[in-house]
């Protein structure tokens, strides 16, 4: 068999000329006439060295990176000879700081593996979750995931168990799973990565959610604005129908499931569930009132587990090592780990998978290095567009649902986005309310009107029109939002707002509080 | 840069006929119509609600609703800057301006000779590797303005 060079394919190293290198390392290569295949493997998440090089030695993987294409052969070069030698070696993967200190359980493959090839997944634990799955009863399936803790890691936290539950409890000729992979949040790329890097682990996942509550059909609802997922995705799906994991009788069982790649359109209410069933249906993606549940009535009026990418990507790991296993990690109601996004002005951007537990600071500060810009953090927005600003007085807040509810702000997809003290608050108070006008559904007042009065009202208090009455106006707008809207987008977009107002007020015009002098 | 099809009524016919009866067909065959044609010529709505029995007014509320959907052509080559939070703290909000000052158009607009469209994104999901952009499909990282320069100046050959 011939060695392996690895040069990911993930949008993120594209972005930054890994399909350049990719060339440039295969005409050197064969100009060498050398016995080496180049695999394009998802991305490991250490974006501030992609394009991250690896090569397969007798010791195992090596990295060199960041690579461009001018360093292509220099770099092969060391990399045939497993030399350390090279300005851009960096050891092995495993042992640079970033990633050896991770918990990595949903993404332990990603960046690992050829994600085209099904043999690579197998060779590293894959289906064995399924196989598992197949020897049980269908109730202890679901009994599993509610084990384990594992709650909805779109956002909202619900607790999968249940949901799934629900679904296996109601009785109907057709049921589906749906895969909420609209990851329109600011700062996210999980979803994205797991898609591009490890494929097999999400059909996986929706296959065990199928056979556990008697779904047949999946459907998996991908951004457009995500091309090089859609094609990973169709590629993976094509492979496992081939090989008999998905279609009728999967991996031989008397069980059927199989799968479909959807594309979105541009907007962003869709990652709301029921916009996006009715998006699937060929609607407007506009939301619908609960009840009736989705696991009730979902899809085409039929029940339907409808999950995030990151949710079902990590019940493989659940069945294959337990749901035990899985709620040993993380602290109080916020079992498992989570993959966390380090994005914006940070010196080390990338996926962060661990433990629930670790604080922001730590997160900001240690892991993800501070600023790329070198000045000082003033703000962290966690959680997207809908999630709250943070100051650094905030920094001590663990990571776990409740901790960030109770400082009145949320995790959301776990997206970090850091922003330095160039930032102006009033001006990102300002984004949110005029997002929030650009993508509402316009099926509810508070945010399809509130969101543009919104706008308005943050205009009128940086020009300091009648301030302290707009501000006044504008604390009383975001409450009739928050309260008054169908679904988060109205809901939650008060979060970033009022957490501008309140912990940066010198922007808007006021005196500085404390905290926020630091 | 992508090339697409005049507008062929009878080719869109057997595009939305080819694609009837998957479940929930209509963002399928609007993809696929946009795919062929560049975006979707108002005759196309009469066609599809036709032959999918819903009404026009239903067909032209999701053709309207999603931002990707275009009622008129685009120009030669596509260049979408990301607009989000990520992007934003990177200096993207400076980036997008000195691309409207040389293109000449705001975003959302189509230079007047047809050779460039210049258009916001909500989120790339390359927010680690910020600011982004995509020109004609192709995805470019920590943008700068000599990167930024350089997309202009493809454009322009």
């Amino acid at each position: 068999m011939s060695r392996r060079l690895f040069v990911p394919g993930d949008a993120g190293a594209v972005a930054l000329g890994s399909d350049r290198l990719a060339r440039a390392l295969a005409d050197a290569l064969a100009r060498r006439k050398a016995d080496v295949e180049i695999v394009r493997n998802g991305s490991r998440g250490l974006y501030w060295l992609e394009p991250m090089v690896e090569v397969e030695t007798a010791a195992g993987r090596i990295a060199y990176g960041p690579v461009t294409d001018a360093d292509a052969d220099s770099v092969l070069e060391a990399a045939l000879a497993g030399s350390d030698k090279h300005p851009l070696y960096l050891g092995k993967p495993e042992d640079i700081p970033f990633l050896k200190n991770q918990t990595r359980l949903t993404f332990a493959r990603c960046g690992v593996v050829d994600p085209r090839s099904l043999d690579d997944y197998r060779a590293h634990d894959g289906y064995k979750g399924l196989e598992r799955a197949l020897s049980m009863q269908p109730a202890a399936v679901v009994e599993e995931i509610t084990q384990s803790g594992l709650r909805g890691r779109g956002g909202a936290g619900f607790p999968t168990g249940i949901k799934w539950k629900t679904v296996a409890d109601t009785e109907a000729a057709q049921k589906y799973i749906v895969c909420n992979a609209d990851e329109g949040d600011s700062g996210t790329f999980a979803d994205r990565m797991i898609m591009e890097g490890d494929p097999f682990v999400l059909i996986e996942g929706m296959t065990i959610a199928g056979i556990a509550v008697g779904a047949t059909q999946g459907y998996i609802y991908v951004r457009s604005e995500y091309p090089h997922a859609v094609t990973a995705l169709n590629d993976a799906i094509a492979v496992a129908r081939r090989a008999g994991m998905l279609g009728e009788k999967v991996a031989g069982s008397a069980h059927t499931f199989d799968l479909e790649v959807r594309v979105g359109a541009g907007a962003y209410v869709c990652g709301e569930e029921t916009s996006l069933l009715d998006s699937l249906e060929g609607k407007r993606g506009v939301v619908r009132a609960k009840p009736p549940l989705p696991a009730h009535k979902g899809l085409f009026g039929k029940p339907t587990v409808i999950n995030n990418v990151l949710s079902l990507a990590t019940v493989p790991i659940i069945l294959e090592r337990g749901g035990a296993f899985y709620r040993d990690f993380g602290m109080g109601k916020s079992r498992g780990t989570m993959p966390i996004q380090l994005a914006g002005n940070v010196k080390y951007p990338g996926l962060y998978e661990t433990a629930f537990g670790v604080t922001l600071g730590e997160l900001v500060d240690d892991i993800g290095g501070g600023t790329r810009s070198g000045r000082p953090v003033r703000a962290v927005q966690v959680g997207g567009p809908l999630g709250a600003y943070f100051p650094r007085a905030l920094f001590n807040v663990p990571f776990d649902y409740e901790a960030f509810a109770k400082a009145d702000g949320l995790i959301g997809h776990g997206g970090i986005v850091v922003f330095d003290d160039t930032v102006d608050m009033a001006r990102q108070a300002r984004f949110a309310m005029e997002f929030c006008a650009i993508e509402s559904c316009g099926k509810c007042t508070p945010c399809r009107v509130g969101s543009t009065r919104g706008v308005e009202v943050i205009d009128k208090i940086i020009a300091n029109r009648d301030r302290a009455a707009n501000t006044v106006l504008l604390e009383d707008l975001c409450n009739t939002m928050k309260f008054g809207s169908l679904c988060a987008l109205g809901g939650f977009t008060p979060y970033p707002v009022m957490s501008a107002l309140t912990h940066f007020p010198e922007d808007f015009g006021a005196p500085p509080r404390l905290e926020a002098a630091e | 840069m992508a090339s697409y099809a005049p507008w062929d009524a009878e080719l869109a016919r057997s595009i939305i006929v080819d694609k009837r009866s998957m479940p929930g067909p209509l963002l399928p065959i609007l993809h696929a119509l946009q795919e062929e044609f560049g975006y979707i010529d108002r005759e196309a709505e009469p066609l599809i609600a036709s032959i999918l029995n819903i009404s026009r007014a239903e067909v032209h509320g999701v053709v309207t609703f999603y931002h990707d959907f275009r009622s008129v052509p685009p120009g030669r080559h596509v260049l979408k800057l990301c607009r989000a939070e990520a992007c934003q703290s990177c200096g993207g909000d400076r980036l997008a301006a000195r691309a409207e000052a040389r293109v000449g158009v705001a975003l959302g607009h189509t230079t007047a000779d047809g050779r460039l469209s210049l258009e916001p994104v909500y989120c790339l999901g390359l927010c680690a590797v910020a600011p982004s952009a995509m020109l004609d499909g192709r995805v470019v990282g920590r943008l700068d303005e000599r990167t930024l320069d350089g997309l202009l100046a493809e454009v322009e050959r």
